[in-house]
């Protein structure tokens, strides 16, 4: 008996959850019969089973909710509320199942509320329904053969008494009540009877039932019995509930040929998958050895059908990340209704597949995401038709695969994360203090909503913000190695970008050895790796016995592996500052350290078995695997280690300290430099943008011709060109010569220095400008006085007709030099472009400011092109822009914004400013080409 | 099971012992806890675990956790260069392995005839011994291998 109610129970509960999903697909689209002859069956199949266990309540219930059914297949008009009444009762049916797992009983109580409701809708939508379709549903009978037979079939009597009735159902209570109460009339609740019946019987039915059913099947439908003759029609209901289900049968069966196997045997299965590769691995191994070694032949084929199997044992694993999703569309509809909100839920790539471990992990999360999208992300319907967006709302849940993850998305097009709210809340709560918190970028204050203790719903409404925070849900998904970012537009949306390993039982690794012992560490987490050593580049230093390492701008802190783990350095292991070590760049959550370890051989797909009971209190590790040699190595627990460095001492705290301001300054206008020397001793600079590529070049392939040094370089001749003061033979004998290689469409030029000393990202601030051509001026870089070299002023050196080339706009037929306006406030940029836009044909005029261009403008002066900056002090960009949209004189002169962010929102705001183009400020070939561009246009439409 | 109903006509019930040496003293453990005996190579050694952990290895594709028995009884580790023994041991589904010196015979004991612990043994030892059998030239003592493999308590204790 336990058995069976056990798969009742997860057999309906499944049912429910599809009943669930399709009424939702049928509230949309109530004209399709599939849907609703699927929902029919299977409440009819749960109603059947509850009549043959003897679960009175359930079968009432689903009864009612039947008829209610039975009367919307009839073409009763659908409505909102009859679903909601239905799906009412489908969670009163879980509740109930629910009592019913823990007490093996049903639980004491009534559900007349919902059956009258249910009644009487079904009454009402019988009325509704109009006459033609009254007059069959009171003879009911031959109304639907097959449905009739079925509905008379496994309840019994009780069903049949219903049918005469009709339509006056109500009466089914009571008649239930006296039914149930005749053979057990000192039993409270649940009959007894059909129970114990079925435990004595049921041995012996099988074949009797089958031959019972076969006699049973020309038999019409009992009808019309009074409920008096309970056993007889009792028996025959349940032969006839064996013959429903060998009808039912099947129906199922093209749809879905499944079978039920417990999880316990698949993971055996994927155990003895795991040892058989290995052995497999031991063998290959051994044979390589022997070459011709008869077993050859069939070792490869036992290879390829081991692979075969255990690709085969792992999908049993998968399963569609629609199964997550399965309960969503009823929740969104229930939202919808009590938040009324039109919400529209789309859900792509349902089928997409997951190991079913990381499936239960992110169900909840995700479950918690899309309700959070509906209540806070998206607006009322009535603000959103006055925001000018579509009235109803839009949720978009994604899922596919990439590079050996799962990318999930949940996107809403609702009000976006309002960082100033996020803001206030912060300082509110003290996560952050308002010094940090002005060194942030809006994107990463909007992710304050992950931090512990932070929830931005104004109110707790019933759907959200009952203390399971988005930080629970970064928690769990962080749990699994997997991580969640967001992107959010004030007024645009959000979207949340979830990535999880598509497997938590296979996981890619990175096999590496500290004091001579070797262990895993999961590629997840892993950012990069840093081969650091003494010289320049990468090294290890110490703050206070803490070390540190300089990775481009930020400050890492750094953790000795061996040291976590209590292991003795190895003899080769030198110290910190000697020492060539590697560092494992890892993140995990918000923070990001680095992991030194030895050595790091390779990565490699490792099974993750989990530690022993014994071992499961070190936090260091994760687990434990095999290797494809047969040793076991521990599994380097990410989130432990984060967890000590986090533990160990004050210095953290100055480190992140140092790392955030690092991090601040990053964000004003740095520039990538590319320090070196030539001739001089003095460091020179230029900007690495500028330079395509670094290259060294054999000093004997260097020809002189024509006065000039030329070298061959990717097939065609380069010539090379020195700094003004810079005295070739000063190169002595270097077998090999350093060149900066600067292209332009497909003119190269190499200039040729002495050592490439460093590449700096630093905010560059010219101090003292410079008369000398070919030199911008002078700034502090690496706190050395350092000279910036104007690139453009050897480009004519090493190209006669640089000046005379294609993007000239008079490239032939256009005679007159075009009058270009350059608004920068940094004299560096007006520097650097204008020289680059002179060459390229343009009468250049610069100015500083937008003030400065508005008064050239006063003075009646016109261009035919703007080129302007968008930061800048006083009046931007974007209000320069604006400034000139309606003017009369330069209302039409195509305007080109220059700016060295690319964010998408600046870029809106600059079109809708009045800017015609947009280019980034490196971009000096984009910028010819887009003006180039505007030019044609402008040819075009004069 | 039917073993423990077999009545030996004078001395009560038999069980199956196997037996095994660790410092030269003699240890029986219950056959039936006992899944296999195997040579200990390759194992790799758990930072960070208690010292009665030897480490881990892997046995036909399950990894094991093998117990340094010399540790859990309070002996001076071995010292000789054989490769050392190990008795395989499941429970809760995970494997173990006694790390043993040697293995011993098999041997059927009436369990009628067991003594107590003596009251003078060493706590270590009263932990995990189960009882003592007196053989004809030595002392058995049998192990209760559900205690060995509680290290959680042992930690506790001390």
């Amino acid at each position: 008996m336990d058995d069976l109610l056990q798969e009742f129970l997860t057999e309906t509960v499944e049912s429910l959850d599809v009943v669930d999903v399709e009424l939702v697909k049928f509230e949309q689209d109530p004209n399709n019969a599939e849907i609703l002859a699927n929902i029919f069956r299977l409440v009819h199949t749960i109603k059947g089973t509850c009549g043959f266990l003897g679960l009175p309540r359930l079968g009432a219930l689903a009864h009612a909710a039947e008829t209610l059914m039975g009367k919307y297949r009839d073409g009763s008009p659908v409505t909102g509320d009859g679903v909601s009444l239905i799906l009412q009762t489908i969670d009163r049916l879980k509740e109930i199942l629910e009592v019913l797992e823990e007490a093996q009983s049903e639980p004491v109580g009534s559900d007349d509320d919902l059956i009258n409701l249910l009644d009487a809708m079904s009454l009402g939508e019988q009325a509704a329904a109009s006459v033609p379709e009254a007059v069959p549903a009171m003879e009911t009978p031959a109304d639907s053969n097959a449905v009739m037979g079925e509905m008379a079939g496994d309840d019994g009597p009780l069903n049949i008494v219903v049918r005469d009735l009709k339509p006056g159902e109500v009466t089914l209570e009571d008649l239930e009540r006296a039914f149930n109460e005749a053979p057990g009339p000192d039993d409270m609740g649940p009959p007894p009877l059909p129970d114990m019946d079925f435990s004595t019987d049921n041995e012996a039915v099988p074949q009797e039932a089958v031959a019972q059913a076969e006699m049973a099947e020309p038999v019409p439908v009992p009808s019309k019995e009074t409920p008096a003759v309970a056993p007889e029609a009792e028996r025959r209901a349940k032969d006839d509930r064996r013959q429903e289900e060998r009808r039912a049968e099947p129906k199922k069966a093209p749809v879905n040929q499944t079978i039920r196997v417990s999880v316990e045997t698949l993971e055996q299965l994927m155990t003895m998958v795991s040892e058989l590769v290995l052995t497999r691995n031991q063998l290959l191994e051994m044979v390589r050895k022997h070459d011709d070694s008869e077993f050859k032949g069939p070792l490869q084929r036992l290879s390829n059908v081991t692979a075969e199997l255990q690709e085969g044992v792992m999908k049993t694993r998968m399963q569609p990340i629609g199964n997550a999703w399965q309960k969503l569309p009823r929740i969104v509809r229930d939202l919808s209704l009590s938040l009324d909100k039109k919400i529209d839920l789309e859900m792509i790539g349902a089928e997409t597949e997951l190991d079913r471990q990381v499936l239960e992990v992110i169900k909840d999360p995700l479950t918690h995401m899309v309700r959070n999208s509906a209540d806070h992300g998206l607006e009322a319907n009535s603000d959103r038709a006055m925001l000018g967006k579509p009235e109803i709302g839009k949720i978009t849940l994604s899922a596919y695969h990439e590079g050996g993850q799962i990318i999930i998305k949940i996107v809403d097009d609702g009000r976006g994360l309002d960082a100033e709210k996020i803001r206030a809340k912060v300082l509110s709560s003290e996560l952050a203090t308002e010094d940090e918190l002005d060194r942030m970028s809006e994107g990463q204050i909007q992710k304050f909503i992950f931090h512990p203790g932070f929830s931005t719903a104004k109110e707790v409404t019933a759907v959200s913000g009952r203390g399971v925070g988005m930080d629970v849900v970064r928690t769990n998904i962080e749990l699994i190695g997997g991580t969640v970012d967001l992107i959010s537009v004030v007024g645009k949306g959000t979207t949340f970008i979830i990535k999880i390993p598509l497997t938590l039982a296979i996981v890619s690794a990175l096999i590496v050895e500290v004091s001579g012992q070797r262990f895993a560490v999961p590629q997840l987490s892993v950012v990069e790796l840093v081969r650091a050593h003494g010289e320049a580049g990468h090294r290890i230093e110490m703050i206070n016995d803490a070390p540190v390492l300089r990775l481009r701008n930020e400050l890492l802190p750094l953790i000795y592996l061996n040291k976590q783990l209590g292991l003795e350095p190895s003899p080769e292991y030198k110290d910190a500052k000697g020492g060539k070590e590697f560092v494992i760049i890892t993140q995990v959550g918000s923070q990001t350290f680095g992991i030194v370890v030895d050595f790091v051989f390779h990565t490699e797909e490792i099974v993750v078995k989990p530690m022993s009971n014994m071992l499961r209190d070190i936090s260091m590790f994760s687990g434990n695997t095999i290797l494809g040699d047969g040793s076991v190595i521990m599994i380097i627990d990410p989130n432990g280690i984060a967890q000590s460095v986090a533990a160990d001492s004050g210095v953290q705290a100055a480190v992140e300290r140092q790392a955030a301001v690092v991090q601040a300054s990053v964000r004003e206008d740095l520039t990538t430099l590319l320090v070196f020397s030539a001739g001089s001793d003095e460091p020179k600079a230029v900007p690495l943008s500028l330079v395509t590529r670094l290259e060294e070049i054999d000093n004997s392939k260097i020809e002189r011709i024509n006065g000039r040094d030329l070298v061959q370089y990717r097939g065609k001749l380069m010539p090379l060109v020195y700094l003004d003061d810079y005295d070739p033979a000063s190169r002595g004998d270097k077998p090999r010569q350093p060149v900066l290689v600067f292209t332009d469409d497909d003119h190269s030029m190499g200039l040729v220095v002495d050592k490439i000393i460093d590449i700096v990202e630093d905010r560059l601030v010219i101090e003292i400008q410079s008369d000398i051509p070919g030199v911008l001026g002078s700034a502090v870089i690496r706190e050395k006085a350092t000279e910036l070299i104007d690139v453009a002023h050897y480009l004519p050196k090493a190209f006669d007709d640089w000046l005379d080339r294609k993007d000239r706009p008079n490239g032939g037929n256009m005679q007159k030099n075009l009058n270009l306006l350059l608004v920068d406030d940094s004299s560096f940029f007006r520097n650097m472009l204008a020289p680059l836009l002179g060459s390229a044909g343009y009468h250049v005029t610069l100015a500083a400011s937008g003030e400065e261009a508005l008064s050239l403008k006063e003075r009646g002066i016109n261009f035919d092109l703007i080129v302007s900056d968008i930061e800048m002090p006083g009046m931007n960009g974007i209000e320069f822009a604006e400034k000139l949209k309606f003017d009369p004189d330069w209302g039409d002169t195509p305007i080109i914004a220059l700016s060295s962010h690319a964010e998408p929102d600046i870029i809106e705001k600059s079109k809708e400013a009045g800017f015609h183009e947009y280019v980034g400020k490196f971009d000096r070939e984009g910028l010819v080409e887009t003006l180039r561009e505007v030019r044609v246009g402008m040819e075009e439409a004069s | 099971m039917s073993k423990n109903h077999k009545r030996d006509a004078e001395s009560g019930p038999l069980e199956e012992f196997v037996t095994v040496i660790i410092a030269d003293q003699l240890f029986g453990l219950p056959i039936n806890r006992v899944s296999d005996v195997f040579m200990l190579t390759d194992m790799t050694v758990v930072p960070l675990s208690i010292p009665e952990i030897a480490g881990v290895l892997n046995l036909r594709g399950r990894i094991v956790t093998a117990i340094d028995m010399r540790q859990r009884l309070g002996l001076p580790p071995r010292d000789s260069d054989e490769t050392a023994m190990a008795v395989g041991i499941e429970m809760n589904r995970e494997n173990f392995g006694l790390v043993i010196d040697r293995i011993g015979d098999v041997l059927h004991l009436p369990i009628n005839d067991f003594d107590a612990n003596p009251v003078n043994l060493d706590p270590r030892w009263k932990s995990v011994a189960q009882s003592i059998f007196m053989l004809e030239s030595e002392l058995l003592v049998i192990l209760d291998v559900d205690r060995v493999l509680d290290l959680g308590d042992r930690e506790a204790a001390a």
